[in-house]
């Protein structure tokens, strides 16, 4: 690349930025300048067709070819071969297991954890640094955290200097060093634990932040009936945050569920650790079997369909009742 | 106030001039030297003022700096702007680009089954006949086979790369008195000689991330290839006869011995599962610690040997460590080796793109490129004492000779279920004890049906 590309490259990014302001720009100025009648008319969709288009362009329409490539084989006829393969293929079935080991063990651990923590540090001097402590594993991105931990759970042979701090660890007690990440199956739940360390803070914050919310009063009613803390928790507390614990488990579950970085990073999905989302990748695009990827992709949004509308019902009633 | 905001506006602009100068720094200005350049052997593609082939590939880096180089005269003499640009994902987003018809002029292609998968869409240009005549004139009928889909010629190949080859360190052997074994049988019992000193002779690492497993499947090619012949061979990689079949067994069963085998691997990095977590890069090095005898790895691996830089580990017959080809069944046997290369496909008709792909499928390119460094290539027409190193030179003649049998790296032939996924998760699951009847009933049903 020379200078001269650069400043080409620079120059490209600034007109596709005015471009884009004067596009904005026009089209507020014509919405405005819309009829009286039906105005509002003109304004809701002034204002939803950019976006209800490029969603079209960029959600709808792949989403709908994906479901026609997992029904096609090579030459374009009509088959359930790629379904059939990710229900009996014993490698395509593990990868199934393990995404059910995933969302089973991710969403629970990291919001019971998220929950005892932020009741533990709730009122309690410096709770401010307790809480970014926890928290700050979500400010790293996934291949960054599957980057640190691979060299946590980084394997030499015994007679070698151990370089992974796990293993120096087992080493130093006088035990073998073991090959963590290529040990099935303790190698998923290995990476599973890197998962539970990014989601436990964002649970903590959300959580921490409904606790506060539960108004006093109840708390001290409840102290006044002789109440012991657990009996708080278990009936004041926990009714009180129900819909950010709905909130979380539910975001969670879909993170889990879409997991991939974390996959691919540590071990490529290799040694039976693969999830759906790696699979998927690795099928359409270096195997190049774009029908098994597709209909992997439509198994995972089949998984993920319910959670979503869970979440979106949980949500509507809790505004009814408000 | 007026100052202050005067002030502010020249912050930002001094902060973007530091930005911009910053960003410079990155770019690589090269200052164009035209010189004098001897047009002669350019002639003949003609000239083609203000036109531009763009092309694409995986080859990044240095590689990539030294391939613009390779036809920088070209383009002085033609007037054709070559633009050359490599991405690590090529192979995953060749296929998408050129159906969406955002394929570059030539994409360069080092695997002859996705070579085939394009020529199956209907994505590539023929070849042309100045194309055509210069790969009958300067390369091998088995090279020429690779360019092939269906009976149309699409492309030449570019570079090669040999694999099979055993790394060791002379001075060892000399010392131990080993002698370079010729036959497999050979390599066997010296091996077991080895062995029954109390040392690991084979250093093995499988482990290269996504694709872990693969330096475990050029054995096993290297293997079927020498112990059943170059017809099963074909045979393998085109499912004429299944993965499971028991000629391809032989072979795991021969290679077992050695992977297998806690008496054989894994010299200074451990037992037999250490392979699976040892990366391919490294693998070798224990041979300059005397704990390791042997490694079997492609040509590629003589850059491995400095792993900080300098040149202490020198690769050479009298160095530090040289190679020696995977021996055959028989010594009176030809040569049959494995080993890679590339294919420039064309995505786009036209006469500077085929005057471009002419000009690199010549004897002239091919001497300006490997004269370069660090590559080789099957061309006929080059010269083996333009390679810049010992080994280089030695694997040019090789690929010249023509009683050698050359065969593509199987998992590279094979569809990208079996080659690029489920071969490689098989050598994992075998190394790691799976029986080799099991592990090939595995590889035999994931091979995509149609």
């Amino acid at each position: 690349m020379t200078t001269a590309d650069l400043i080409g490259k620079i120059l490209q990014l600034l007109m596709g930025l005015a471009i884009f302001a004067v596009i904005v720009g026009l089209l507020i100025f014509f919405i405005d300048k819309a009829p009286k009648k039906g105005r509002d008319y003109w304004q809701l969709a002034g204002f939803l067709a950019p976006a209800l288009i490029l969603l079209a362009i960029g959600l709808v329409y792949p989403a709908f070819r994906t479901l026609g490539l997992s029904f096609v084989d090579k030459a374009g006829n009509f088959t359930f071969d790629h379904f059939i393969w990710a229900f009996t293929q014993p490698t395509a079935v593990r990868t199934l297991i393990n995404t059910i080991i995933w969302v089973a063990l991710v969403p629970t651990i990291s919001t019971i954890l998220g929950l005892a923590y932020a009741v533990f540090i709730d009122k309690s001097r410096g709770e401010r640094i307790y809480k970014a402590l926890v928290f700050m594993p979500m400010a790293i991105s996934f291949v960054g955290a599957g980057i640190i931990w691979k060299f946590v759970y980084e394997y030499k042979s015994a007679d070698r200097e151990q370089i992974g701090l796990l293993n120096a660890l087992v080493v130093a007690f006088g035990g073998d060093p073991v090959q963590w990440l290529q040990t099935d199956p303790i190698n998923t739940f290995l990476l599973i634990l890197v998962m539970i360390w990014i989601q436990t803070g964002f649970a903590m914050v959300v959580l921490s932040a409904a606790i506060k919310g539960i108004p006093t009063e109840q708390i001290e009613a409840a102290q006044l009936d002789g109440t012991n803390a657990w009996q708080r928790f278990r009936n004041v507390t926990v009714p009180g945050i129900r819909g950010s614990l709905v909130v979380v488990l539910t975001t969670i579950s879909i993170a889990t569920l879409k997991v991939f970085d974390i996959v691919r990073t540590m071990t490529a999905g290799n040694f039976n650790t693969s999830v759906i989302a790696n699979e998927m990748y690795t099928q359409a695009f270096r195997a190049s079997e774009v029908g098994r990827g597709s209909a992997l992709a439509i198994i995972l949004f089949v998984l993920v369909l319910p959670i979503v509308v869970y979440n979106v019902n949980v949500l509507r009633k809790q505004r009814e009742i408000r | 106030m007026r100052s202050r905001v005067n002030r502010r506006l020249l912050a930002g602009v001094a902060a973007a001039g530091v930005a911009a100068l910053a960003l410079a720094g990155c770019t690589g200005d090269i200052a164009d030297d035209d010189g004098d350049v001897d047009c002669a052997p350019y002639e003949q593609y003609g000239t083609f003022e203000g036109k531009s082939v763009t092309i694409g590939g995986t080859i990044l880096d240095l590689e990539a700096d030294r391939l613009v180089e390779s036809w920088k005269d070209f383009q002085t003499c033609t007037g054709i702007k070559v633009t050359y640009q490599g991405t690590s994902e090529f192979e995953a987003q060749i296929a998408v680009l050129a159906e969406g018809g955002n394929a570059p002029d030539v994409g360069i292609i080092p695997q002859p089954g996705l070579l085939q998968r394009l020529a199956e869409g209907g994505w590539l240009v023929p070849a042309s006949k100045a194309v055509e005549d210069n790969v009958d004139k300067f390369w091998s009928e088995d090279w020429k086979a690779y360019g092939t889909h269906d009976g149309v010629f699409y492309a030449a190949p570019l570079m090669a790369s040999i694999k099979g080859y055993v790394w060791y360190s002379p001075s060892a052997f000399e010392e131990a008195g080993y002698e370079i074994p010729t036959t497999l049988d050979e390599l066997k019992s010296l091996s077991e000689e080895i062995a029954a000193t109390g040392a690991k002779p084979w250093c093995v690492g499988l482990e290269s991330g996504e694709a872990t497993g693969w330096p475990g499947t050029d054995w096993i090619e290297d293997f079927v290839l020498r112990m059943a012949g170059a017809d099963v061979y074909d045979q393998w990689v085109t499912h004429e006869i299944p993965f499971n079949d028991p000629r391809i067994a032989e072979a795991f069963d021969a290679v077992g011995e050695y992977l297998k085998n806690d008496t054989m691997v894994n010299g200074g990095i451990g037992d037999v599962s250490t392979q699976i977590s040892e990366a391919f890069q490294t693998a070798g090095l224990p041979i300059l610690d005397g704990e390791c005898w042997m490694h079997h790895q492609a040509s590629f691996y003589e850059t491995f040997w400095n792993p900080d830089g300098g040149d202490a580990n020198t690769v050479a017959p009298d160095g530090t460590v040289w190679a020696f080809l995977l021996p055959p069944v028989d010594a009176d046997d030809p040569q049959a080796v494995t080993g890679g290369g590339e294919f420039p496909v064309a995505f786009r008709d036209a006469e500077e793109v085929e005057a471009f792909r002419a000009y690199l499928s010549s004897d002239t390119w091919a001497n300006n490129r490997v004269s370069l460094g660090g590559v080789i290539s099957a061309n006929k027409g080059l010269d083996p004492n333009v390679a810049s190193s010992e080994l280089l030179k030695q694997s040019i003649e090789i690929l010249q000779d023509p009683d050698t049998t050359f065969r593509f790296d199987g998992s590279d032939l094979m569809p990208g279920a079996v080659g690029a996924d489920s071969f490689w998760k098989g050598i994992v699951a075998w190394v790691g004890g799976q029986s080799t009847q099991s592990v090939l009933d595995t590889i035999e049903a994931s091979w995509p049906s149609s």
